[in-house]
């Protein structure tokens, strides 16, 4: 890890700590209501959407799409509640609505669709497809010289898909230094960990190897998300990747580095638990 | 015949001037641009033209995102690669979004030729008819190719248009206009209706001239718009010819004869014959073997029409 240069605030700090408590606490919330959905990888990608959210993107819910307005995908959709949840914490929709996740006639579909929630840039939720989305997005800024930023987060299970790496090359080929793309490298998939399952690693050589600018942080860590967010922006001709070191389940002590609550959801007893010990952390 | 061209060759062009008039389109090819004819566009557009290379499942997922930053993608690679290799992509990035990304796919049918079955695409209408939100054309001739580009920039929503690699002779005047959902009635007849799209409207008309010799008066319709169809036109040539042949350079499974014949049995069920490639792979020879090998002849269509009009009689 390199030297710190861009520092948060202490206030900054302690608004993304108490966004991120939030953002978690409705996690569990409408993952445990919904009795289904996927709530260790969306725990695990809460302090970059936090700090993407309301720290960096220049994003307002009053003019949703705006067509010079920063752009996010969700590449790993089955993130969904992580991003419903920090939306709403934006006050992109009532935070009342979190709670109808999943269910018949809801506008928060199982994985994010675009055209019901306003502030969802892509729909996605097929693995792999997200980052080609957001390539073109930035693509679209160039041939438009717009000066929004492109946002992506990836898992790291996805990077088994070969459309990832499509779209890795499509992105160094076409030097998009305005895409700035993450991995939630929290280690496990559905079936164990990355490594044992079909391992995508080593993941920050790949990315080099592929021509992008690579930065390892951790992913928990406000001041280190921040900073690789603005070096990102200095670097010309190149798209950065930042690759996370989290924790899956993270914020959530009996959820942490669990594979099982990849795609499980809480009883009610274990809600109460849970949210808990988000307050508590 | 004379000033014969491949609808590709009219994408091409009508492309081009499309870009010349709408600043707003940009084209994506995966290595393929001097077949697809995408490169007359890139020659006159070379900052709205990018190559994403042999990669069709980010070819159209980039699609989708200059889509939903606004710009009008036209997206272009063999049918085989666009509609079987990225067909999720071109399902959960570009419909379920219903993103504004045009899918013009070249080399469609049999007609690919000597390539071989690998990359004749006889189910790619079957697939995309499927996908809700997305349009299916598939235009007859380079007049008929040219309006359905311009339409398909002016349309909002996901379209796919399917063209070919061989000449086909032209069918219309400089004056037709393509309308979506409508077929074009290109004869007018009364024991039997034959109802064609791209590269069979040509022997279609000639199987409809040969009948009129043989006592047998048909109706031809061109149904380049597949996805919607016109179905008061098929309902009406069930009600007036009472019997109908449908021709595609396509599986009989799925396509146009698919498309027809559900309108047919839920509306007005009348004898319909199906002229098409009959479940099977093709394999390498040049377009007219092929064509007379699996039966999509003008002599093909007549022996079709006979059979229904006799069906219709029994």
């Amino acid at each position: 890890m390199k030297e710190m240069e861009i520092k948060l605030t202490p206030e900054e700090l302690s608004e993304l700590a108490s966004r991120a408590k939030a953002i978690r606490g409705n996690i569990v919330r409408m993952v445990t209501e919904a009795k289904s959905g996927h709530p260790g990888g969306s725990l695990s990608a809460a302090d970059i959407l936090a700090v993407l959210y309301f720290a960096e993107m220049n994003v307002d819910p009053s003019q949703a799409q705006n067509a010079d307005r920063d752009r996010f995908v969700l590449s790993k959709g089955h993130a969904a509640p992580v991003l419903y949840a920090t939306l709403a914490e934006k006050g992109y929709f009532p935070k009342e609505e979190l709670l109808s996740l999943r269910r018949i006639n809801s506008r928060l579909q199982g994985h994010p669709e675009m055209k019901s929630i306003p502030g969802i840039d892509m729909s996605t939720g097929s693995l792999g497809q997200g980052l080609s989305a957001a390539c073109g997005m930035a693509l679209a800024g160039k041939v438009d010289a717009r000066d929004y930023r492109v946002f992506a987060l990836l898992g790291d299970g996805e990077l088994e898909e070969g459309q990832i790496w499509e779209a890795a090359m499509f992105a160094a080929h076409y030097k998009l230094d305005n895409l700035t793309a993450f991995v939630d490298f929290n280690g496990l998939q559905i079936d164990g960990p990355v490594a044992e399952v079909l391992s995508p690693l080593p993941i920050p050589e790949k990315w080099q190897a592929f021509g992008w600018n690579v930065l390892i942080i951790d992913g928990h860590n406000y001041n280190e998300i921040y900073d690789a967010i603005q070096t990102a922006k200095t670097v010309k001709g190149k798209p950065t990747m930042i690759v996370a070191k989290t924790v899956k389940g993270k914020g959530v002590s009996q959820m942490e580095n669990i594979a099982d609550w990849h795609g499980k959801a809480p009883s009610r007893e274990e809600c109460e638990t849970f949210l808990a010990a988000i307050e508590g952390a | 015949m004379a000033n014969q061209l491949a609808t590709r060759e009219a994408y091409g062009l009508a492309l081009k001037d499309l870009g010349d008039r709408n600043k707003n389109v940009v084209v994506l090819d995966a290595d393929l641009s001097k077949s697809t004819k995408t490169n007359v566009f890139a020659k006159a557009h070379p900052d709205r033209f990018f190559n994403a290379g042999i990669a069709e499942q980010n070819l159209i997922g980039v699609g989708a995102g200059l889509a939903a930053a606004g710009k009008i993608p036209f997206v272009s690679t063999f049918a085989m690669f666009a509609t079987g290799r990225a067909f999720e992509q071109v399902r959960n990035s570009v419909c379920y979004p219903k993103l504004n990304v045009k899918i013009a796919a070249t080399h469609a049918g049999l007609t690919v030729g000597e390539d071989g079955a690998s990359h004749q695409s006889i189910e790619d209408v079957a697939i995309m008819r499927a996908l809700p939100n997305m349009t299916v054309i598939v235009p007859a001739d380079p007049a008929e190719t040219k309006q359905v580009i311009d339409f398909a920039a002016e349309y909002k929503g996901p379209v796919y248009i399917r063209l070919g690699r061989a000449a086909v002779p032209n069918i219309f005047g400089e004056a037709y206009e393509f309308q979506l959902g409508k077929a074009a009635l290109l004869a007018d007849g009364t024991d039997v209706t034959i109802i064609a799209c791209g590269i069979m409207v040509a022997p279609a008309r000639h199987a409809a001239e040969q009948l009129i010799s043989q006592g047998i008066s048909a109706r031809v319709l061109n149904m380049a718009s597949i996805k919607p169809i016109d179905t008061e036109a098929i309902i009406a040539a069930a009600r007036d010819t009472g019997a109908i042949v449908t021709c595609e350079e396509h599986s009989i499974i799925g396509g146009l004869g698919s498309a027809v014949a559900e309108v047919l049995v839920e509306n007005t069920p009348v004898p319909l014959e199906r002229v098409g490639v009959k479940d099977t792979f093709g394999e390498s020879g040049t377009p007219g073997e092929l064509l007379k090998k699996y039966n999509l002849t003008e002599d093909a269509i007549v022996a079709a029409a006979k059979k229904v009009v006799s069906r219709k009689r029994a």
